[in-house]
């Protein structure tokens, strides 16, 4: 079984690495984008198969953005490699100041204290203009190992680095989706009394999963600043958050390739109706998820999973 | 004190104004079968919340195996093997029978949860299904917690809480929303595996019928307090607990 998990990774990098080949330019940024927010909706998943959904992600997508950035600047490091980790060793710190705070809240309060914190970090980056304020800041190409690429080069070897990342990291998440601990949070989303009258402590999976999610969301945010080569407070912002959310909710939590169809979905629907109808491209959007609720409760996910559905 | 011994000591309990608990105190030895009955309110529920750990008392003391557990997490009773099943069966709907059961498994294992074993690699299920067989729900593995019976997510619940090392076992109503020509062949089932497993056992019952049958002992419950403990035909047949209990003569 485990075996299929290695497969799957293997065809979806070769997949995912041929658009490196056939992807003219602005479709290897677009993939790159979608994916890097993939990842930080791939944690906002593992929170969801506990039963809450963090309103709140673009926080840990903002640390990471400005902790690479930050980093680059004042450091000199420039090692794409070194940035990520970096940045995700910074929002695991975070995450675990915080993950045990928020693990004590469910549904809504859950949702609003991390919208909450997030919404903090927006604010207080905006009053700091000693990093650059509302304006944000740039940061140079990233390094390979050495190795400094330019032009079309460096946006295949970026490409392939967030691939590579994708798929490690979708491999390691689907592995603990399936263990023992994955199997216990799905259990707690239906019913936390009867998981701690087995004896284990909803809490502590509570704060797995919301450290795992910033450990995604700085790594996402960190790819994402090294993109667009420039980052902002609005990282951080409440709409960037609900992006996260949206692309969630559009791929369920049954299955780990549905967070990334659903982010590039939602990239391919905003980058074309922005370009076609630029005045109600939210409208669109907004059509587009009212479609899948309706008709795939579960999400993008449901199509693939084996997992009984309950109709009840 | 000997293992497994289950000590309540003027354990007191108020919601407010009502007094749910009122200087509650047995000894129930391990291994033996007792039956709470009392009407609704009497304090039955209350005193398994509080050896569970749902509530805390306000004053006395739970002892298991000479340490006081009053005031501890539910999960940190229940890795000291007092496990319970609940009157409404406490399942995870959106999970078939055997994950339920791979989730107790798993949780019960020896080297605790794992973040990379497989939940259902192939010795857990065979574990889980040995369970199912053993409480007779195993033909339903397949089948989510809403298409079962009341019957058999009793046993499931029950199942639930045997997977792990279990020393007492307190169950709310094991019979209650079960059908009436399923409640004795559930209480055979449940029993049975409890004592074969030295399991001691609480549980909670309004038949008269089943509490004869099942208990060794009966603590009956009123107004927050025990008037009667004693063996089933004795407290039965105690006046002050027709009187107030259960309304005439067994």
């Amino acid at each position: 079984m485990r075996m299929s998990v290695y497969l799957s990774a293997i065809i979806a990098f070769v997949a995912l690495a041929a658009g490196s080949i056939i992807l003219p330019d602005w479709a290897m940024f677009l993939f790159a984008m979608a994916l890097a927010k993939g990842l930080v909706c791939l944690g906002i998943i593992g929170m969801m198969r506990g039963g809450v959904v963090s309103f709140g992600q673009g926080l840990y997508y903002c640390i990471g953005a400005y902790t690479a950035t930050l980093i680059a600047n004042h450091l000199g490091v420039s090692d794409i490699f070194l940035l990520t980790l970096l940045s995700a060793a910074v929002c695991l710190v975070v995450g675990l100041v915080f993950g045990p705070l928020l693990s004590n809240y469910r549904g809504i309060f859950f949702a609003m204290l991390s919208l909450a914190l997030s919404m903090v970090l927006y604010g207080s980056l905006s009053k700091m203009s000693f990093i650059g304020g509302t304006d944000g800041l740039n940061i140079g190409a990233p390094t390979f190992l050495g190795w400094a690429p330019e032009g079309r080069p460096l946006q295949t070897a970026l490409y392939l680095y967030v691939v590579a990342i994708v798929v490690i990291s979708g491999t390691l998440m689907r592995i603990y989706f399936d263990s023992e601990r994955g199997l216990i949070t799905l259990a707690t989303r239906d019913n936390e009394l009867r998981v701690e009258y087995l004896g284990a402590s909803v809490r502590n999976l509570m704060t797995y999963n919301y450290v795992f999610g910033a450990l995604l969301g700085g790594i996402g945010g960190t790819i994402a600043v090294l993109a667009l080569g420039h980052v902002d407070p609005e990282f951080a912002f409440w709409t960037t958050s609900g992006e996260f959310v949206f692309v969630a909710i559009l791929a369920g939590y049954l299955s780990v390739p549905a967070v990334f169809v659903a982010a590039i979905i939602l990239e391919l629907v905003r980058s074309f109706s922005n370009l076609y109808f630029p005045n109600t491209w939210q409208l669109a959007l907004g059509i587009f998820l009212l479609v899948v609720i309706v008709a795939l409760p579960n999400g993008l996910g449901s199509l693939v999973s084996k997992r009984k559905e309950n109709k009840t | 004190m000997s293992a497994g011994v289950l000590e309540v000591r003027d354990v007191q309990k108020s919601f407010g104004a009502v007094t749910a608990a009122k200087d509650v105190s047995v000894t129930v030895p391990q291994g033996s079968v007792y039956s709470l009955i009392g009407t609704n309110g009497a304090g039955k529920t209350t005193f398994v919340n509080m050896v569970t750990g749902y509530i805390k008392p306000d004053a006395g003391q739970i002892n298991f195996d000479g340490r006081d557990i009053a005031g501890l997490a539910p999960r940190q009773i229940t890795r000291l093997g007092i496990h319970r099943s609940f009157q409404i069966a406490q399942l995870c709907n959106e999970l078939t029978v055997e994950e339920n059961m791979l989730v107790a498994g798993a949780i019960h294992g020896k080297t605790g949860p794992s973040f990379l074993r497989r939940a259902d690699d192939g010795s857990a299920r065979d574990r889980a299904l040995a369970t199912l067989e053993r409480f007779n729900i195993a033909e339903h593995r397949n089948r989510l917690i809403p298409e079962l019976s009341g019957g058999v997510k009793k046993l499931l619940d029950i199942a639930m809480a045997m997977a792990g090392e279990t020393q007492v076992m307190l169950l709310d109503e094991p019979t209650s929303g079960v059908a009436a020509d399923e409640k004795f062949p559930i209480m055979d089932l449940v029993i049975e595996a409890l004592r074969a497993e030295g399991v001691t056992v609480i549980f909670v019952e309004h038949d008269m019928d089943i509490v004869t049958r099942y208990s060794e002992r009966v603590l009956a419950f009123y107004d927050g307090q025990i008037i009667a403990d004693d063996a089933p035909d004795e407290v039965l047949s105690d006046p002050e607990v027709q009187r107030y209990v259960t309304g005439g003569p067994a």
